[in-house]
């Protein structure tokens, strides 16, 4: 039995796990949610490295695919790495030294997930807590745009609306948990106010928010997008009376219409109630360690996503050097995907290009980028196989554990397998 | 190695401005050397490398100000080289830029001002991608939950207990404490207000907070005394705040030969008046304190003009900034711990407070008699980035180079400050003293700061004639020298020649190892185990900052236990 294992699904990083381990196998995943525990315990791998020949995936050795990954990647005029939300920060900084080397484009799938929110931050800063201190404090709970109770299935009861702590004894019933969606979410049935508002309407809501708890009451009409100017007093004063309030926020906010400006007026929401009560807020991040690329692209260049090193430098442009767009554009020649599926995520032109260009794909398991891929390299799973450091949604940094052993490399091991390849094939030219 | 012929300054061996040489090997200074290596420094000012013992460099907080300034890291762009990695930032700079703009300066060390423990794991990640620069990091106990009670409960052995456990979880080096009490009352929106306010819900004062950490520093035999950010910092009328904590620490008995407290930047808490509007400057009364008593050191904390990024773990002063500058801020609570904050801030010459700041720091340096007793720093980068640097020294060498600055802020300074009346101009040894042999005495890093034989082989050579360059007439060119030096050798490698990074070698991380009685430790530990079932959000299994995480961690050992001196 290995005792306090961090789970590597999502930004939660639940650190409580325990796991039994027969055999030099996962047997029994305890104290995890579903998800957890299905993505500890592990499905179908990827058996071998493998390179497309003849339109066929066949099976070589790690070496025979580092060396057709190196070529790839050398050729390339264009080159984007793109991913890595589900490794860990050891990987990250040696996929960022290959980046350099290659003069590529290091992006992120926060570029298609929580990239909003990062603008949202560079306009306004982030009013933050880390989530023992929304646990202890807070009585006022806002989920935004989000739905915990089957994304992130223990957030309410480790961190928030339905945690113990020291000023909050009394767990739930202490509370007072507002929930805004477009739909009746799961996580609204534990609202004791739920606002249901139109599609594309969160720009306007907040406005109506931020009128509100500065007082500008007399200059709201009476209904706002559909919602009654009484029910936003409503929630208006519970905000403000809260004694520590949180804000969660998904992509709910980032995705509909007005994107980082939501983030920014969501932001700009949060600082303002500080002057009447304590207020904090914070992104609720997807898979385990998104939010570590970002920190480890921040200090390694200076920018937290889509970084471009084709000058020699870091560049950061979103829209021009984020992901998507420079597929979409039809600009980048060879890609690099490592622990993500941009092919089951990405827009349609955005795939649709990357099926012409040659990919390699390092993860371990198969997905729908399997079935574009010119260079499949499977990976030890990072989190189960390969310990590292991933970074909780509020920016904790912790441990991954090592459960089992493995055959299989791990990401660093990979791309530094890629990386002394391609400085052969330097060498030699 | 053999440095050839430089004019050397080693103040701490009483040497000022001597031609010799230097012997080089090992990573050490030695008497002689078989070494063929030579570096010709024939006429050319040396110096122990420089040690910087306030900087905030690495970090939750720094990397909050990189995401949130993407318009700072469009500055200080450098591309990757065979050597370095790509730079960017100014007052925000990513990692390698850290390492290799210290060492173009002269810098082989530099010390984190301040790491939450439970934050540690990611200071040290950023750290260990620091090149060249040997660095430690001060781990923040001021507002720590397990500290307050102790203080509480007037239980000191299970106080340093705890600081021996948070120093070694965290890999820290010392005691910081920034606004003891205002980061718990922050959990709710508040701050303290001055040193016998008490701590909502703790019900113990910062006072108290203050004395039991100088009192379990003390048991400890920690190398550095606590390293202290005072209540009420940045307030007009806070130098009543800063003396009575001073005679608060007078009568504590330090267990090495150093100070009891060291005051992080001064010049943040010298401050008179009622209010922005009769803002003036306190300088000369905090100096004559520090000129009357031994008891304290300080770091200057000198802003400058231009651009900053305030960052600090006194998360209400940050919101007050924001609020203050109308500028975007960001703010981290720490359960259990801290508070933090990040502003960017622009310091301007004709703003009258910006300006009197400004003179501010320059007073204390220049008042305070002792050399021995101030840092040069700006509190990177919260009064300026430490590449400026150069900029103060300059500053501090020369008068006429003040009275031209003079000239050109705003005019309050000459009504609300004494600069324009000082007439002193540091030299040579005095700067040597505030940048490195100061530091390295006051963090308690016995082989750095200066170049007897069995010091590490950190040595700055800088292009600076001291016969023939008169610095209060020549400060251009002494801005010049310091900003880009000859030669820097850091570990005996040379890491800098003319402003080129020619090596990059990983440095070392200090932290400090102190042993306790193991009863004490069991029964702080019962308590903090409680506190992880019932409060962190962390497994106490996961909280400790692992051994991967320092690659070359240099270990310094202390503990409550008298060792046996080695005689002088």
């Amino acid at each position: 039995m290995i005792e306090d294992v961090i789970c590597s699904f999502c930004g939660c990083l639940c650190d409580d796990l325990r796991v039994e381990v027969e055999e030099g196998k996962v047997a029994k995943v305890r104290g995890a949610c579903r998800l957890g525990a299905s993505k500890i315990m592990g499905h179908d791998r990827i058996a071998a490295p493998m390179i497309r020949q003849k339109g066929e995936l066949v099976e070589v050795s790690y070496q025979e695919a580092y060396d057709r990954a190196a070529e790839i990647l050398a050729a390339a005029r264009r080159p984007l790495l793109y991913g890595w939300a589900s490794t860990v920060n050891e990987a990250h900084q040696k996929g960022i030294l290959l980046g350099e080397e290659v003069g590529g484009v290091v992006d992120s799938t926060a570029t298609v997930c929580h990239g909003p929110s990062i603008l949202g931050i560079e306009e306004k800063g982030l009013a933050g807590a880390t989530l023992g201190q929304v646990k202890n404090r807070a009585d006022v709970i806002v989920f935004w745009g989000c739905n915990p109770s089957e994304a992130h299935p223990r957030h309410a009861l480790r961190y928030s609306s339905n945690a113990c702590g020291k000023f909050t004894a009394e767990g739930r019933s202490c509370k007072k948990v507002i929930v805004v969606d477009v739909r009746r979410t799961r996580t609204a049935r534990n609202a004791d106010q739920f606002l249901q508002i139109q599609p594309g309407t969160d720009y306007e809501i907040i406005c109506a928010l931020r009128m509100l708890v500065a007082g500008k009451d007399d200059l709201l009409a009476d209904e706002i997008c559909g919602i009654q100017k009484a029910d936003l007093v409503k929630v208006a004063q519970t905000l403000k009376n809260a004694r520590f309030g949180a804000l969660f926020f998904g992509l709910g906010l980032t995705h509909s219409r007005g994107r980082y400006k939501n983030v920014d007026n969501a932001l700009s929401l949060v600082a303002e109630l500080n002057a009447f009560t304590k207020f904090v807020v914070m992104t609720m991040r997807g898979h385990y360690n998104v939010a570590g690329i970002g920190q480890v692209l921040a200090w390694e260049s200076g920018f937290p996503m889509s970084v471009d090193f084709s000058r020699g430098a870091p560049y950061f442009n979103p829209g021009e050097t984020s992901a998507a767009d420079l597929l979409g554009r039809k600009e980048a020649d060879a890609a690099l995907i490592i622990a993500a599926d941009p092919a089951a995520n990405m827009p349609r032109a955005a795939v649709e290009w990357l099926a012409k260009i040659p990919v390699i794909q390092i993860d371990p398991f198969e997905n729908p980028t399997t079935l574009l891929a010119e260079v499949v390299i499977p990976s030890a799973i990072a989190g189960v196989e390969v310990d590292g450091t991933a970074y909780r949604m509020d920016g904790m940094a912790l441990r991954m554990r090592k459960l089992v052993e493995t055959s299989f490399h791990s990401d660093k091991e990979i791309l530094q397998g890629i990386l002394d390849s391609l400085r052969r094939l330097k060498d030699d030219n | 190695m053999i440095i050839k012929g430089g004019v050397v300054y080693d103040p701490a061996n009483g040497i000022y401005g001597e031609e010799m040489d230097l012997c080089l090997e090992g990573g050490r200074i030695v008497e002689e050397t078989g070494e063929k290596d030579v570096i010709d420094a024939r006429g050319l000012m040396v110096m122990p490398g420089g040690v910087d013992a306030h900087s905030h460099i690495a970090g939750p907080k720094i990397n909050s100000g990189r995401i949130m300034r993407p318009d700072d890291s469009r500055m200080g762009v450098e591309p990757r080289t065979g050597v370095c990695r790509p730079c960017t930032g100014y007052t925000v700079p990513n990692c390698y830029a850290i390492g290799y703009r210290y060492a173009r300066m002269g810098y082989t060390t530099a010390f984190e001002a301040a790491t939450p423990i439970i934050e540690s794991r990611h200071t040290h990640e950023e750290l260990e991608e620091i090149p060249i620069l040997d660095k430690g990091a001060l781990t923040l106990f001021g507002s720590n939950w397990t500290v307050m009670e102790c203080v509480k409960e007037n239980d000191l052995a299970k106080l340093a207990a705890y600081v021996a456990w948070g120093l070694k979880s965290s890999r820290g080096y010392g005691v910081k404490i920034v606004n003891p009490g205002g980061g718990e009352a922050w959990g709710f929106g508040a701050n303290v207000k001055g040193l016998h306010d008490p701590v909502p819900n703790f019900d113990v004062t910062p006072a108290e907070i203050i004395k039991g950490l100088a009192r379990a520093n003390e048991m400890l035999r920690l190398p550095h005394s606590i390293h202290l950010h005072f209540n009420n910092l940045g307030k007009p009328g806070n130098y009543t705040t800063a003396l009575e904590t001073l005679d608060l620490l007078k009568d504590i008995k330090a267990s090495r030969m150093r100070q009891v407290v060291h005051i992080a930047h001064m010049q943040f808490s010298a401050y008179g008046g009622t209010g922005w509007r009769d803002f003036d400057s306190k300088a000369p009364e905090i100096a004559d304190y520090m000129n009357k008593n031994n008891h304290a050191t300080m770091d200057l904390g000198q802003i400058l003009f231009g651009s900053a990024t305030t960052m600090t773990a006194d998360a209400p002063l940050e919101y007050a900034n924001a609020r203050l500058l109308h500028q975007k801020w960001s703010n981290c609570d720490i359960e259990l711990e801290e508070s933090s904050g990040v502003v960017p801030i622009f310091y301007a010459r004709m703003m009258p407070v910006n300006a009197i700041q400004w003179a501010i720091g320059l007073e204390l340096a220049l008042l305070t008699k002792d050399p021995w007793k101030v840092l040069l720093t700006t509190d990177n980068p919260n009064g300026s980035p430490f590449v400026n640097y150069p900029e103060v020294i300059a500053l501090l060498m020369s008068q006429a180079k003040r009275a031209e600055e003079i000239s050109r802020v705003h005019e309050l300074v000459t009504k609300r400050t004494a600069l324009p009346s000082i007439e002193r101009e540091m030299d040579w040894s005095e700067i040597a003293i505030m940048t490195r042999s100061a530091s390295a005495r006051i963090l308690g890093l016995e082989d750095k700061g200066h170049l007897g034989p069995g010091a590490d082989a950190d040595v700055a050579v800088y292009d600076i004639r001291p016969d023939e360059v008169d610095p209060s007439v020549d400060h251009a060119l002494v801005k010049k020298a310091f900003t880009t030096a000859r030669y820097t050798i850091k570990g005996g490698v040379l890491v800098a020649r003319d402003g080129q990074i020619v090596a990059a070698p990983q440095g070392r991380t200090y932290w400090v190892d102190a042993e306790v009685p193991q009863a004490d430790t069991e029964r702080m530990m019962a308590d903090l185990k409680d506190k992880f079932e019932k409060y962190y959000s962390v497994r106490l299994g996961n909280y400790m900052v692992q051994d991967e995480y320092l690659s070359r961690p240099q270990v310094v050992r202390a503990g409550t236990r008298a060792r046996v001196e080695v005689a002088q």
